[in-house]
């Protein structure tokens, strides 16, 4: 082990990291998978969506913005954690609009794929039906704001990725929705369908013109295995 | 279209050095200007501070206190809490509807006035409460409300000063005083005897004094010093969190009323014992009006030494302290929020770690307390660490200042030793018939009768010293719907468990408290209520389902009586589901269930 090695369970699994990286870097490299809709590997960690919640030495912490430490030991794959991140999913369902079968997302949307992940088989909350505009301002890319559910990547990705802060939020609570930096829509800011803000959405509220079903239905990411394959895919035996 | 005020806004910007992390006071500055901030302000804003507009509308947007858009002159916010609503606050809501001749929620056509409701704003025990553009009109009674509209379109906010309104003045209403607030006060004395030892023995006195957070959370005091004190940063921080917005709690409003030098100096003793150059003081917006007040004190303590460079002859010790007014978020009670909304920005919760002792403020180590806990060090450093023990509880040391309201005789605040029982408290507030009492507001506990005996002490119920007292006549269950509906309207949204559970929890109560709930909603409430305690990010959402989680436990009869029998009961009716389409259809709607 090197100087700055230390090592954690995860369910009584051991898993080895260095100091700096979160629980979940360390899982994701050891092939134990969390659960997440927010994080992207890319970005810095917003903490916004909660479904990588763990247990931690008995206090529940988002596992994307808790470091690692030396001994600590981490609850991820019981029931009590996969109901309630399969609830905190299905808020997101009730909350925006989100019509799988139809939608331009199905089988590469984290939301839907969760879903299926987790076990959700139709909601049981009331939909909440918000009255939220699309914005087609831009003529590469359609924002569809009925389906956003404020996991602030594209805010984090337009802001320290692409040094363009072309989204943020707008209000509060309930009625919070995503903002862009124009009044006149999207259209009107720096944005280009080049932008990592514009590849990171885990649904189909930021959409690429005239680029959908390059894949037909059928054969993307999820429809082919679970979320989370990948880096399960690297467990060692 | 209102003049261009560019050359205003510069004015603004420059006041504050062009400052980001001032972003709250100078959108604060043009609105007081203008009214609201126009899109044009917000572009001259976001230029002159080098940032995008889409950040100071993510700032603005998250505070109700902030207009994009033109406002009456006069605004009128009434608070909407349980506490004023059977203290009559529908029916002056009624009273101002008529005397303006608009709803909630309108501007009148002269673009005179503006009435909406607000959260609690600090005045449970002098309910009806209302704001008027940052004054306070209290126990207001409807007859009275044609006089006062009157007396606002005569004199304006002047109104307030040249006593054309009698129901412009704030009570003091401290009923009880106790060892902390009993005077005579020797002047600055705890301050004079902390500077006289070093700051490792000052915070050894706070350690021994055993002294915890008064907001409610018990944090041992002395502990958070030393931590602050032993992180390296460039600056340390002091800061004072006076945001205190949980619904029926006002003890921090009487001591910035009345002892704001015993406040004053316990944030100055902090400042000594950690080392910091600077200390912070977050208003809640609700308490603008006393802003100049406190500034006045600030200038004395400036005038006479207290703060300022070698502050009382000691030297090296320089000290100063600025006031942030908020602009009306719950949520910035909670530290971190606070922290975030001091720096000039939306008030969202940080994720810990790192805690505010080791990058707080500015990323630099900060310690944040509460206002009752500054004067508690102050008297601490004053009187001794075993004065301070010599009341309450082993766990518990000290004084507590209670907030009651609601079904009382005497409302008001309370200086009670630790370990004082509900029923105690209630005997000394005249609430002797008390059904139910609400113990450190919506986020605390719901207490029934049968737990009347339980103590006031962080090992027993905690609180920060709100507590609502509720008679026999009130509907409980009613009252946690409107706790759960304020913490709708106070939610972040940062994150989804808070943000969209809190608004499923309030759809759960109503279906409750309509009487259409079966067995299965009420047991898939308390489910979601503890997957959103459980998940949610910080102490809002976690502790924002306890109305519902508390009731159940203190009233389950209660739940029983409205239950439905059989195993599905639909969430709306045939008559509302057609509704719609009924009147689109100019049909006549379905006929009432039986």
């Amino acid at each position: 082990m090197a100087a700055d090695e230390f090592r954690f369970t995860v369910d009584g699994i051991e898993v080895t990291a260095i100091s700096g990286q979160s629980v979940l870097q360390a899982c994701d490299i050891a092939g134990i998978y969390i659960p997440r809709l927010c994080y992207h590997p890319d970005l810095e960690p917003g903490g916004n969506c909660r479904v990588c919640t763990c247990n931690v030495n008995g206090r529940n912490l988002a596992a994307c913005i808790t470091p690692a430490a030396p001994g600590m030991m981490v609850e991820n794959n019981t029931k009590l954690l996969t109901d309630d991140r399969r609830s905190v999913i299905e808020m997101l369902f009730v909350e925006g609009e989100h019509p799988c079968p139809y939608c331009v997302a199905s089988g590469d949307c984290e939301l839907q794929a969760l879903g299926y992940r987790l076990g959700m088989a139709a909601p049981t909350q009331p939909y909440q039906w918000p009255r939220r505009k699309m914005d087609t301002t831009h003529p590469d890319i359609t924002l569809d704001h009925g389906r956003c559910i404020l996991c602030s990547r594209c805010i984090r990705a337009s802001r320290m990725e692409d040094g363009k802060t072309v989204f943020g939020f707008d209000g509060r609570g309930i009625s919070m929705t995503l903002n862009v930096d124009a009044q006149g829509g999207l259209g009107d800011t720096q944005m280009a369908a080049i932008d990592k803000a514009a590849r990171v959405c885990p649904v189909a509220c930021i959409v690429i013109n005239r680029d959908s079903y390059r894949v037909p239905n059928g054969n993307r990411r999820f429809d082919k295995m679970p979320i989370g394959s990948d880096i399960e895919a690297r467990r060692k035996p | 279209m209102r003049p261009d005020n560019s050359a205003a806004i510069d004015t603004i910007l420059s006041d504050y050095a062009a400052d980001r992390s001032r972003l709250l006071d100078i959108v604060e500055a043009v609105q007081r200007q203008s009214g609201y901030v126009s899109d044009q302000a917000v572009q001259a804003i976001a230029a002159g501070l080098r940032i995008h507009p889409v950040e100071v509308e993510d700032m603005m947007s998250f505070y109700a206190f902030f207009d994009r858009h033109p406002m009456g002159r006069m605004r009128i916010r009434l608070s909407n809490t349980p506490v004023s609503i059977m203290k009559g606050a529908n029916q002056v809501a009624r009273a101002f509807e008529a005397a303006l001749g608009i709803s909630m929620g309108e501007t009148t056509a002269d673009a005179g006035f503006t009435l909406q409701w607000t959260s609690d704003i600090g005045m449970a025990d002098q309910e009806p409460a209302a704001l008027v553009n940052g004054r306070v009109l209290t126990a207001i009674r409807p007859d009275q409300v044609p006089a006062i509209i009157a007396a606002l379109r005569l004199h304006g906010e002047q109104a307030f000063t040249n006593h054309a309104i009698a129901n412009a003045l704030v009570r003091p209403s401290l009923v009880q005083a106790g060892p902390l607030l009993t005077g005579p006060f020797e002047p600055h004395a705890g301050l004079a005897a902390a500077l006289a030892i070093s700051p490792d023995q000052v915070i050894e006195a706070i350690t021994a004094s055993k002294l915890r957070g008064r907001g409610g959370a018990g944090f041992p005091t002395g502990t958070k010093w030393r931590l602050t004190r032993k992180s390296l940063g460039q600056d340390h921080y002091v800061a004072c969190n006076a945001d205190e917005g949980e619904p029926g709690t006002f003890k921090d409003r009487v001591l910035l009323s009345a002892f704001p030098d015993l406040v004053f100096d316990g944030i100055t003793i902090a400042g000594y014992a950690l080392g910091a150059r600077h200390g912070l003081v977050y208003l809640r917006g609700e308490y603008a009006y006393l802003w100049e007040s406190l500034q006045a004190v600030l200038k004395a303590r400036r005038q006479s030494g207290l703060l300022g460079s070698n502050i009382c002859g000691h030297a090296g010790f320089d000290f100063d302290i600025r006031i942030q007014l908020g602009a009306g978020a719950y949520i910035c009670g909670e530290e971190s929020s606070m922290i975030e909304s001091l720096e000039g920005k939306r008030g969202a919760p940080r994720d810990r770690p790192p805690f505010p002792t080791e990058r707080g403020y500015l990323q630099q180590p900060t310690a944040v307390d509460n206002v009752e806990t500054y004067v508690c060090a102050t008297r601490i450093m004053a009187k001794g660490a075993a004065w301070f023990t010599g009341y309450g509880t082993a766990a518990s040391s000290g004084t507590k200042l209670m907030s009651v309201s609601g079904d009382c005789l005497r409302p008001g605040v309370y200086e009670v030793p630790f370990g004082i029982t509900v029923n105690e408290l209630l005997d000394l507030a005249g609430g002797a018939d008390a059904a139910y009492v609400q113990v450190s507001g919506p986020s605390g506990q719901s207490v029934a009768p049968k737990d009347f005996g339980r103590r006031i002490a962080y090992e027993d119920l905690s609180t920060g010293g709100s507590t609502m007292v509720f008679g026999p006549q009130r509907d409980v269950l009613d009252i946690a719907l409107q706790f759960a509906a304020f913490f709708v309207d106070e939610s972040c949204g940062w994150c989804v468990p808070c943000r969209v559970g809190t608004t499923l929890l309030r759809q759960g109560m109503e279906k409750i408290v309509a009487g259409r709930a079966t067995l299965a909603d009420v047991a898939a409430t308390e489910t979601l209520a503890n997957t959103v305690a459980r998940m949610s990010r910080c102490g809002l959402g976690q502790s924002a389902p306890n109305p519902i989680l508390t009731t159940m436990r203190s009233f389950p009869e209660l739940y029983e009586a409205r239950l439905q029998p059989g195993p599905f009961m639909p969430r709306v009716t045939l008559q509302e589901a057609t509704a719609e389409a009924a009147h689109l259809q100019l049909r006549q709607p379905a006929a009432a269930e039986a």
